[in-house]
């Protein structure tokens, strides 16, 4: 890129000029995506497939030696929990997600209308925002001792739904198969609504930018709110719905309680096997490319023909 | 309708129930039962929001006995601000405060700045492989940290420019610990959740309309300028949002602060190892064994100390947190 300045005799012209302010505008990112992206996505890449552990480092330096797909294979065949933790973590993702979508879209629009005491409820539902990012998650959970713990003051405390949920449904005398499921999503609940803040902003913006006229049409043809519902909300926010799948899943990432993340830490800062962990992280970030591209692509699917708004 | 003067006025609700079959109860039923439906969710919801901070607030301001009181379940029997008293010494919370302050700020401002210029750059401007560019940002958004960390953190550990530290003192650079390479990354796009500010600023900056430039070009203003004194202040709420939002995750930050800022004292790296350290404390200095409920009341303490500034800031921003974004637009 040169910033020279145009000379009399041959000046740029305009689209030039344009094209070397935009360069201008957008180096800083490109010499960060270059130094702290492309380098270490490479570097760590190349790490994955070689053996860089205590014995490959010394004051000096660290010399990998590289010894092909060993680190995969190890992660796969014989780490004893990398696989359970794997498969543990994808259901996560993938339920946690759908859930967060789910209920999002719900408070999006429930928050869309009016009632007394929106601006309120609207600073209520927005303060997870805050408070579900980063050390304040999982502070509680994170380490094996505080688990017991919990279990010890649930016991004690008055607060118990799960608890109570369940005993009314043994009353009822439902299977113990479906019980297990519904306490399950039932003592997720509240994990899922602090998740949702962002996701409830963005599809709140998506409904307030569709036009009321649409529903005041298909009110006068006769629509129910249902049909209303697929037919003119589902096809207009859908774009947002693959913009709120990227931002949970990768959300995902930063979390303290997420066990891949935490294994991948303990490997390279404790263990000092780096090219173990490179290689976890490698496979990690296969499967959520997947995850997402997947989902958006079903989305896309579901969208079929209607045209998006712009 | 009726034949009274009085036409504009409307019969009773029954009579006009009678006239339409029953159609007008059964609406005004179906209405009301959802609003009560409404009322209901929202309340169980904002419930499950508040409470673990109610919650905490509660079991922080108890006394040791009050915690194995079983008739004490909410309100503290007996008062007490010792739990905070101890809690800031062991995480030197002034200290610690004012660090975090610090570096959240300058981090916040840097990264933004940074988001600012290139979503700039990329609502406004056509350029070759501008196409590839965003793509770029896009993986910026999807790539886990903990991918690139590995080497990130050899890079520090090791750091060396083309040798030449080892040619002249024997031995590689230290850098971890150090934090210039975090304000370097921040600066250059590559922070926390930057990929999420570029995108979020871009689609603000491509709503502005075309024209207010225009005019300014017309003017005889730069290019430069034209940024600086007619789009910044049109984008001034959105860029006070996403300064509020870089804030306060880095303030909560814990992956990059280890990486990079182990060697200040920061609320969120104190406050991670907090219920263990209060162990130690009361066994060493005290010669007490604590509860597990005790440590507990320690880590909701701590927990309440780290995010009070956050809720401060909160209160008084809550409009620009919200609003500016739902202005903004994030489409695709």
């Amino acid at each position: 890129m040169s910033t020279a300045k145009p000379g009399k005799k041959h000046r740029m012209n305009v689209r030039t000029r344009r094209a070397v302010y935009g360069y201008l505008f957008i180096s800083p990112f490109i010499i960060g995506f270059l130094v702290f992206m492309i380098r270490p996505l490479f570097t760590s890449l190349w790490f994955s497939l070689c053996s860089l552990g205590p014995d490959q480092i010394d004051a000096a330096g660290f010399h990998p030696v590289p010894n092909g797909i060993a680190n995969y294979l190890k992660a796969f065949t014989i780490d004893p929990e990398f696989n359970r933790l794997m498969v543990d973590e994808i259901t996560r993702i993938l339920t946690h997600t759908l859930a967060i979508l789910a209920i999002s879209l719900m408070i999006a629009i429930i928050l869309n209308q009016e009632f007394k005491g929106r601006a309120l409820v609207r600073a209520i539902f927005f303060l997870p925002v805050i408070l579900s990012s980063g050390v304040l998650v999982g502070l509680e959970t994170n380490n094996s001792l505080m688990q017991s713990i919990q279990s010890a003051i649930q016991s004690n405390a008055s607060f118990q739904l799960s608890d109570s949920v369940m005993s009314i449904l043994r009353l009822s005398g439902l299977g113990t198969g479906i019980l297990d499921i519904v306490a399950d999503v039932i003592s997720q609940v509240q994990d899922i609504v602090m998740a949702s803040g962002i996701q409830i902003i963005v599809f709140l913006t998506g409904l307030q930018s569709i036009p009321g006229s649409l529903y005041e049409a298909a009110d006068i043809e006769g629509c129910t709110r249902w049909e209303s519902f697929c037919k003119i909300t589902f096809p207009l926010i859908s774009p947002l719905l693959i913009v709120n799948i990227i931002y949970s899943v990768i959300d995902f990432f930063m979390k303290t309680d997420n066990q891949i993340m935490d294994k991948i830490n303990t490997t390279m800062v404790v263990n000092m096997d780096y090219g173990f962990a490179s290689a976890m992280a490698w496979i990690y970030f296969a499967v959520v490319i997947v995850i997402i591209g997947v989902s958006s692509g079903i989305v896309s699917l579901l969208r079929g023909g209607v045209g998006t708004y712009e | 309708m009726s034949k009274k003067p009085e036409v504009h006025q409307l019969p009773s609700f029954w009579e006009r129930n009678r006239r339409s079959h029953g159609y007008l109860l059964r609406k005004e039923a179906r209405s009301k039962a959802y609003k009560l439906f409404r009322f209901l969710l929202l309340f169980a919801i904002c419930f499950l929001i508040l409470h673990p901070i109610l919650d905490k607030l509660s079991v922080s301001l108890m006394e040791e006995r009050d915690l194995y009181d079983s008739s004490i379940t909410s309100i503290p029997r007996h008062v007490t601000l010792d739990n905070y008293r101890i809690t800031s010494e062991q995480i030197y919370y002034p200290q610690a405060l004012v660090n975090t302050l610090w570096i959240a700020a300058l981090v916040s401002v840097l990264q933004v700045a940074a988001c600012t210029l290139v979503a700039y750059g990329f609502a406004r401007f056509q350029f070759p492989l501008k196409k590839l560019w965003f793509a770029a940002v896009v993986l910026v958004i999807i790539v886990p940290p903990q991918t690139i960390s590995t080497s990130l953190y050899l890079r520090f550990r090791y750091f060396d420019i083309l040798g030449l530290f080892q040619l002249f003192t024997g031995k590689t650079q230290n850098l971890r610990g150090s934090s210039i390479p975090y304000y370097l990354m921040s600066i250059t796009c590559m922070g926390l959740k930057d990929g999420l500010y570029i995108y979020m600023l871009r689609q603000f900056f491509a709503s502005v309309p075309v024209s207010l430039e225009e005019a300014a070009y017309v003017d005889g203003c730069s290019v430069s300028r034209t940024f600086w004194q007619v789009i910044l202040p049109e984008a001034f709420p959105i860029i006070v949002s996403c300064l509020l939002f870089a804030f306060v995750w880095q303030w909560t930050d814990t992956f990059y602060s280890r990486l990079f800022l182990g060697g200040n004292t920061l609320l969120s790296m104190q406050v991670s190892g907090i219920a263990d350290r209060i162990g130690n404390y009361f066994s060493t200095q005290l010669g007490i064994a604590t509860s597990l409920g005790r440590r507990q009341q320690f880590v909701s303490t701590a927990t309440l100390m780290v995010i009070a500034p956050l809720l401060l800031i909160y209160l008084f921003a809550q409009k620009s947190f919200v609003e500016s974004i739902s202005t903004s637009g994030m489409k695709m």
